[in-house]
């Protein structure tokens, strides 16, 4: 008993520390991700009219969305002044330049960053332009759970967010399951006969599957088992989007439409994995603890499956539980070509509208899961594998 | 695959040779690696004697054109053509000869993936040799820097660095050629997007050199960082840069073909396998040469160099027993 209240507080102490720990990663890659957001271009630019905005109401447009702040604590700018004195009066002399270059840099508390990360609900901003705040402000910030709103659509990024993730992470997720099962399977398989006529074949297609650009291969399998499969009057399978429209939104549609996307996604990671579990098996095969099991006389399949399987799979655990938060971030050329409706989607859209808030809280959504599973994963193999000790 | 006959590694012993030597023969041993070789000479044999096979007619000059010309001639009357003798692999929605892109648009491509890589492997061992030499605060920075950009999915990292260059630069002239200036662009970003990885390793196995007598030894000897940084410690981490090179030529041929793809990579006349699969898509049905040709051709060169790449790794062990 003693012993177990010892590992809880060991463990709750490696998880607050590591916890501790990931919160100015988080901040690193929050102000990275926010310089970057400054470049990509003007939203208000992209912000579609059929005229051009007037620049006063360009003007109006950038308070109301708090453009007009400077982005950071330290907002420099750079002021070129004409100092040539021949300005004034035309004379001898007027030819020399004399530009000169100054850099104010000054510090700005009240900043877009700072908006962004707690909010501006403690203060009155200035709405319509005359100087003086006169609208209470409503952000609340990125650590009160506020991601802002969309500049395209206005509406909360989390809400936009909240409708992509189910349609990704039914994708995503079936083709995990079929990923894992898949490469378990075939890299077991491999290993029991290795450099037999199987594993080498499954060798070399895995070198072939993971060489493959993700839209080859979608291509490809949109090429055969929809084009032509319509024209050769087999039953063919969808090619775009979740649901028929003429059928509605029935299981058996969105199984018909995931089916590509799925199988694109899988075989290329089947490729890479079950070479990784084959080669796992292999190793865990040859160590004196298997050959002792097998000694006392077990039969093959226990000593396989009762005691190399699970040592063997241990990297493999790792493996996956890195992979799960990018599940999150689903799959931006394949949903590009089979036109899913999911979080790729989401990203590449409105990276095309310069859409930062929409960019931040999708970036720092899969920044947030990447952490919190990688202190995951630590833990649990922490459990499953007595050997690692956590400190 | 193993070969433990003794009359080989007899033969090994006797003639001594050196690890060089040794990586020579394991690696011409490895039949994939041979294959992949192969590939990638008959890969390279297209896109440079290729070039002889881009000349034609071209209607709005109005005259027989070769080279680039040919390659960039868009004869609109003849769009979206189903590969025929004339163009033997079509030609796309402006009528340009698809087999002439492919050609000159493999020399970009391939000109992308290689300058990428070195610039991920330069950026990879300075950042890993710095941060495990000098160690304490620099290290924990660099350090941070590589996980934080480890955090952001690397597909997500190119589209933004793709809008936050884009048209930085005029277009370019490189042996004759006319570039648009965003192939460097592309470049740059891969390469600053890639080279996390490689430091990680480059870092592990400079901090176990670094303990080692021979650095020591150096040291006491009075030789600068400099010095024992890229005399000593970077030539005994080579093997995995080596790996790491090749494989980064491939991951930035398909990186740039993603971007391109999502049309945010090279833009304008120059071609690249990337920027010809870009919309082709949407005439998946119609015109299936559109992104067949300039797919596959991505499909064997990443095949090539990651075959080449297995057999550099094996090669290059110096533990390995293989092949030898």
């Amino acid at each position: 008993m003693a012993r177990r209240d010892g590992l809880l507080i060991i463990m709750t102490n490696y998880i607050l520390r590591r916890f501790a720990q990931a919160i100015p990663l988080l901040f690193i890659i929050s102000v990275i991700l926010f310089m970057l957001m400054q470049a990509i271009g003007d939203p208000i630019a992209t912000l579609g009219a059929r005229t051009p905005p007037k620049p006063e109401d360009k003007e109006r447009l950038r308070r109301q969305l708090g453009l007009d702040l400077p982005v950071f604590f330290v907002d420099c700018q750079t002021e070129k002044s004409d100092l040539s004195p021949g300005s004034a009066k035309p004379g001898l002399g007027e030819k020399i330049a004399h530009t000169v270059t100054h850099t104010h840099c000054q510090f700005s508390l009240y900043n877009q960053y700072l908006v962004w990360l707690i909010g501006n609900d403690w203060k009155e901003i200035d709405m319509n332009g005359d100087g003086t705040p006169e609208t209470p402000g409503k952000r609340t910030g990125v650590l009160r759970g506020d991601l802002g709103a969309s500049l395209v659509t206005r509406r909360p990024v989390l809400e936009m967010i909240g409708d992509r993730l189910p349609n990704t992470l039914v994708l995503m997720v079936t083709a995990e399951i079929i990923i894992i099962l898949l490469s378990l399977t075939l890299g077991l398989y491999s290993a029991l006969r290795p450099y037999s006529t199987f594993d080498n074949i499954a060798t070399g297609l895995s070198f072939v599957g993971f060489s493959m650009p993700v839209f080859w291969l979608a291509l490809s399998l949109m090429y055969l088992f929809a084009v032509n499969f319509r024209r050769w009057g087999l039953p063919y399978l969808p090619t775009v989007g979740m649901f028929d429209p003429a059928v509605g939104k029935t299981p058996l549609e969105l199984i018909k439409h995931m089916i590509l996307p799925v199988a694109t996604l899988s075989i290329i990671s089947v490729a890479g994995y079950s070479r990784f579990v084959r080669s796992s098996v292999l190793e865990t095969l040859g160590q004196d603890y298997v050959r002792t099991a097998r000694a006392k006389g077990l039969r093959g399949m226990v000593v396989v499956l009762r005691h190399a399987l699970p040592n063997a799979a241990l990297p493999f655990i790792t493996l996956i539980g890195l992979d799960i938060p990018f599940l999150l971030a689903g799959a931006v050329v394949t949903e590009s070509i089979f036109a899913w409706p999911g979080m790729g989607r989401l990203f590449i859209d409105h990276t095309e509208r310069s859409d930062f808030p929409m960019l931040m809280g999708i970036l720092m959504l899969i920044a947030v899961a990447v952490v919190v599973f990688q202190i995951v994963t630590d833990v649990v193999y922490s459990f499953v594998d007595p050997r690692i000790r956590l400190d | 695959m193993v070969d433990l006959s003794p009359t080989t590694s007899l033969e090994s012993i006797k003639t001594s040779l050196s690890p060089g030597a040794l990586a020579v023969r394991r690696f011409r041993k490895h039949r994939m690696a041979m294959f992949g070789l192969g590939l990638m000479i008959l890969l390279i044999l297209y896109i440079t004697a290729g070039v002889l096979l881009s000349r034609g007619y071209c209607a709005p000059i109005g005259r027989d054109v070769s080279g680039e010309a040919y390659a960039n001639c868009n004869d609109t009357s003849l769009k979206m053509q189903p590969p025929s003798a004339a163009h033997p692999f079509g030609t796309d929605v402006i009528g340009r000869d698809i087999l002439a892109r492919t050609i000159y648009g493999g020399q970009i491509s391939l000109l992308i993936g290689i300058s990428a890589a070195i610039m991920e492997v330069a950026l990879g061992a300075l950042i890993g040799l710095v941060a495990a030499y000098y160690g304490g605060w620099v290290d924990a920075l660099l350090m941070r820097i590589a996980e934080a950009m480890l955090t952001i999915p690397n597909l997500f990292l190119l589209i933004i660095g793709a809008r936050f260059f884009a048209n930085a630069l005029p277009d370019l002239n490189f042996f004759g050629r006319e570039l648009t200036g965003n192939v460097i662009i592309i470049i740059l970003i891969i390469g600053l997007t890639s080279w996390m990885y490689l430091a990680r390793i480059v870092r592990a196995n400079v901090l176990s050199l670094r303990e080692q007598d021979y650095v020591s030894a150096s040291r006491a000897l009075g030789a600068s960082d400099s010095r024992i940084i890229f005399r000593h410690l970077l030539p005994n981490t080579i093997a995995p840069l080596i790996v790491g090179a090749t494989l980064g030529v491939a991951g930035a041929i398909i990186s740039e073909a993603y971007v391109s793809f999502l049309g945010l990579g090279v833009q304008g006349a120059t071609a690249t396998w990337g920027n010809m699969l870009e919309g082709a898509y949407r005439y998946l049905e119609t015109a299936p040469w559109l992104w067949f040709f300039p797919g596959t051709l991505i499909l064997f060169t990443v095949l090539g160099i990651n075959f080449i790449g297995d057999g550099l790794r094996d090669a290059l062990d110096p533990r390995s027993t293989r092949h030898v």
